[in-house]
């Protein structure tokens, strides 16, 4: 399933990209599988999701905890606990 | 009930007067403006950039509001959040509630903030006066300011 993945903040940082194209492979369901896959992915995605649980996700711009399916999902971001206000 | 986001400061007043313009059912208007602060304890602050997730923010408030709209009877609402590069002394946010009466102003502004610092996608960096950049993190005391508008029953 091919999807956009966008990251923010130190996120963003880490990886050195705010945004890619990635084709998930069949059994990648859900948003913690992702982070487990990107992890695989090199030493910039190791290190960008070494912790997590500090990492807070959004499906289609809408935040969703690491259980969440996919379900079809375009677009999934990555970033910090958001600080604005 | 409207939202911005935008790089430019606004004015609160010509904001309020906009807002409240040829209406007669308003007896209440709130404000609530966040500045940046020069800083606490350690170094001071130069300036902090606020970055967000164009799309996800304008939803996210406008979730935020119309959560604000079923609780408390409210004439209107706006949220303005700037992004970019601010200094100590710039606004940051602007929330204006109207209402016909106080109560429901005053609780639906603070609900709005409450929400907006917890679930809007913003993020923080400071570069400090010596030159030096830090992620702002975020804290607990925000999350349970919001958490305590879920324990109470709306309205």
């Amino acid at each position: 399933m091919s999807v956009k993945i966008l990251y923010f903040s130190w996120l963003r940082e880490k990886v050195g990209k705010s945004e890619e194209i990635v084709d998930l492979p069949a059994n990648v369901g859900t948003v913690a599988d992702v982070m487990a896959w990107l992890r695989a992915r090199g030493p910039e995605y190791e290190e960008a999701f070494a912790r997590p649980r500090v990492v807070r996700a959004a499906l289609d711009q809408v935040h969703v905890q690491p259980t969440a399916s996919l379900q079809g999902a375009c677009e999934i971001a990555f970033f910090p606990p958001v600080t604005g206000g | 009930m409207s939202v911005r986001v935008q790089r430019e400061d606004f004015d609160i007043g010509a904001e309020t007067r906009a807002l409240t313009a040829a209406r007669s059912d308003i007896g209440a208007v709130v404000t609530f403006t966040g500045v940046v602060r020069a800083g606490g304890a350690g170094a001071s602050l130069a300036s902090m950039t606020l970055e967000h997730y164009p799309g996800m923010t304008e939803k996210e408030l406008e979730r935020v509001e119309q959560e604000a709209t079923v609780r408390w009877p409210l004439q209107a609402t706006l949220i303005i959040h700037r992004v970019g590069t601010l200094r100590p002394g710039d606004n940051i946010v602007l929330v204006v509630t109207a209402s016909a009466h106080r109560g429901d102003a005053f609780a639906a502004a603070e609900f709005l903030m409450d929400y907006l610092k917890t679930r809007a996608p913003f993020w923080k960096s400071e570069i400090a006066a010596d030159g030096t950049k830090r992620w702002v993190e975020s804290r607990e005391s925000d999350d349970q300011a919001a958490e305590r508008w879920s324990r109470d029953a709306p309205k």
